[in-house]
């Protein structure tokens, strides 16, 4: 099987202080990954480092996307080419309604895919599909972006960018927190529609209970930056039981998790 | 001598030649009235940036160029006007050429009373003492150097009239072309009375056609005299959007009677020099007024708004938002005052100017000054300089978005709550539309 996404010996440093200290991380088509870790761990760079946020500079190690060179994209042209990332915090942008930014942002992909761009109409037509899916208010759409959401309404909003865009890699980044067990359901949901054997998901998260909904093929633990621990998805069920103290404890390093 | 003084003495011998030609058909006020704001302009002269209200803004860059009167008629067609104009408003069109009327271009559509707009030139002809009483009441001579020079060249212009108890259903829209192959002013005057009880909108649209081979210079000098009568209601629509070769001066005086409601929208897209004057007298109780504006300025633009609302009367509301995007090497001014005198008790004001600016070069002074003498009212102002925000930057393009759009995207959306607040869904897609065209070209 080939590979999606291989990171290697990935270092980055925001601000002048190293924050990932080697990463190491292969994700085949179709796998679902869960990277997990304590507050401080390296979590959220690692989710900017993929999705080409500005303030982080990787100062060694490459990252593999597609068999291409994924660091020399642009923000925009590694979203066109399929990654997604769902944003911990999503950002309100007062003044352009959901549904233009939605359909600006699908036509984006669509164009750079040699595709037409979707009229009116037929957005329309699909977003409210899409939306059924996340239990999404339809006076969501002609709202400014994410102005006024609610931390749950941002969220689905997110799920539903993402079921839009149909990314070939997923990134989310604590997607889960701050979620009560219903729109945990809903969010969890929008992403199980979205599980294909060519499709990939990195779930960024703290606590355990989103695995509940989602269960993922392979579990890491981030710690200090680096990969302290992989496993399948019953380390996620140790870990929730140990807490991540337990980490300190036992040295880092397991042979999954070096990539094969 | 001065490139002031140089400027203000070739427009005091144009006068001599301007009046000079006037028709015996002429009422005599008329002629008085010129002279006597000529003289006023031949003692203020050009203002210079030593004076406070001229601070941030130097004439000079109008006062280097010698202007031309206009003169005869520029060759401009029908379908060239449409192609400029709002095409949703074509059928009630009232076109004005470098400051005089021409009805050949314009699209009248009269009202159950008559036409809403009469020609001035015509008017001083047929009814002069209505002219001279409507220009009497006018509030535009009070030391402003080129309301002044606007009104010593007075000849043509417009009287809009929104009739007693109407709702006028379709928009007044009156255009001003700044045409011609040499540096031309054009001084249009528009006086705007929206009688008791009456409703509608105008919109005042301001463009200069470009000829080939003209570096298309010219000077566009207006002076707007609005009254709103009781339980009235108006909006104004003041759309620039002149070449960036034209100067733009602009002087509105407002006056607002009792339970009257009165909105300004000012949209300036284009201009070199702009320089935009806006007063609102709030004369009786319960008046209402609202005064938006949107400003770009692209290149080594300058763009200058200065607005008073004054509380003369208890009971009233005024409401300002003025945003302001600045481009390149552009220039802003804002300075907003509102004063409060001691009668205006229950006075409810508030005022904003918050400005984005998008090149390095860029700048803007911003200076809202509340002047309050009662003791029982609701101000608040406020200002701001901001950037794009780099975040929601990284979101639009994390969604695929270029990192141009996404930023013309983020300032159509800071501009987007003045636009939205335009009295017609047409103005507000208009509008847009020409200020995504523009943010294109910006150099985002």
């Amino acid at each position: 099987m080939k590979t999606m996404l291989e990171i290697q010996d990935l270092h980055a440093s925001a601000s002048g202080a190293e924050i990932l200290k080697g990463i190491n991380l292969k994700i085949r088509p179709g796998e679902v990954h869960a990277m997990m870790g304590p507050n401080g761990s390296g979590k959220s760079t690692l989710a900017g480092v993929l999705a080409g946020r500005p303030a982080f500079e990787v100062t060694r190690g490459r990252i593999l996307y597609c068999g291409r060179d994924l660091l020399e994209l642009e923000p925009e042209v590694r979203a066109r080419e399929g990654i997604f990332l769902a944003f911990q915090y999503p950002v309100e942008i007062p003044g352009v309604t959901n549904n233009y930014f939605l359909k600006a942002s699908l036509n984006a992909l669509r164009a750079h895919r040699g595709e037409e761009e979707l009229d009116a109409m037929d957005f329309m037509e699909l977003v409210k599909e899409k939306m059924k899916i996340v239990d999404m208010p339809a006076d969501l759409m002609s709202r400014a972006i994410n102005e006024g959401f609610s931390g749950g309404e941002k969220k689905r909003n997110e799920v539903l960018q993402m079921l839009l865009l149909e990314p070939r890699l997923a990134v989310l980044d604590e997607t889960d927190s701050g979620l009560d067990i219903d729109a945990l359901r809903i969010v969890a949901n929008g992403v199980n529609h979205l599980r294909r054997p060519d499709r990939s998901m990195l779930l960024i998260t703290h606590y355990q209970r989103l695995l509940d909904y989602v269960v993922p093929d392979h579990v890491h633990v981030l710690s200090e930056g680096r990969i302290a621990r992989s496993g399948g998805k019953e380390l996620a069920l140790e870990l929730e039981e140990k807490g991540y103290t337990w980490l300190e404890k036992t040295p880092p390093g397991t042979p999954e998790a070096q990539p094969a | 001598m001065s490139t002031r003084t140089e400027a203000r003495d070739r427009f005091l011998s144009d006068w001599e030649a301007f009046e000079h030609q006037r028709g015996a058909q002429e009422p005599a006020f008329l002629g008085q009235l010129r002279r006597g704001a000529r003289d006023q302009f031949a003692e203020l002269g050009l203002p210079s940036s030593r004076q406070e209200e001229w601070r941030y803004t130097n004439v000079r860059p109008l006062a280097e160029t010698t202007f031309e009167q206009p003169s005869g008629t520029p060759e401009i067609t029908r379908e060239r006007v449409e192609e400029i104009s709002f095409p949703v408003f074509a059928c009630s069109l009232f076109v004005f050429v470098n400051g005089r009327y021409a009805p050949e271009l314009s699209t009248p559509q009269a009202l159950a009373g008559g036409l809403p707009v009469e020609s001035l030139a015509q008017l001083a002809v047929e009814s002069p003492d209505r002219l001279e009483q409507l220009l009497a009441e006018a509030a535009s001579l009070k030391g402003h150097p080129f309301a002044a020079l606007n009104t010593a060249f007075l000849e043509d212009g417009a009287l809009v009239t929104l009739p007693r108890d109407t709702d006028v259903g379709h928009a007044i829209h009156l255009v001003f072309v700044s045409s011609g192959c040499v540096p031309t002013i054009s001084q249009p005057r528009v006086v705007v009375r929206a009688e008791q009880g009456s409703r509608g909108h105008v919109i005042q649209d301001h463009v200069s056609l470009a000829h080939p081979g003209e570096g298309a210079i010219h000077f566009s000098n207006t002076v707007t005299d609005v009254v709103v009568e009781a339980n009235a209601e108006l909006d104004l629509v003041l759309v620039q959007r002149e070449g960036e070769g034209t100067h733009v001066v602009s002087n509105t005086n407002v006056r607002q009677e009792r339970d009257s409601r009165f909105a300004c929208h000012t949209m300036t897209l284009g201009g070199n020099l702009v320089r935009n004057d806006l007063e609102v007298l709030l004369a009786a109780e319960g008046a209402d007024c609202t005064l938006n504006g949107l400003f770009l300025g692209r290149h080594s633009q300058l763009v200058d708004n200065h607005t008073l609302v004054d509380h003369a009367m208890p009971n009233c509301s005024s409401r300002e938002l003025y945003k302001g995007i600045l481009a390149d090497d552009a220039r802003g001014v804002f300075r907003g005052r509102v004063i409060v005198r001691p009668d205006a008790q229950k006075t409810n004001a508030s005022q904003s100017n918050p400005n984005i600016l998008l090149g390095d070069g860029a700048e803007i002074n911003t200076k809202p000054q509340l002047e309050i003498h009662a003791d029982d009212v609701k101000c608040s102002h406020g200002s701001a300089i901001g950037r794009i925000d780099e975040e929601a930057l990284f979101y639009l393009r994390t969604r695929g978005i270029g990192a141009g759009a996404a930023r013309a995207l983020l300032t159509r959306g800071f501009a987007h709550e003045v636009i939205a607040a335009l009295p017609h869904h047409a103005l507000t897609d208009a509008l847009g539309a020409m200020l995504d065209e523009r943010l294109r070209g910006a150099g985002t």
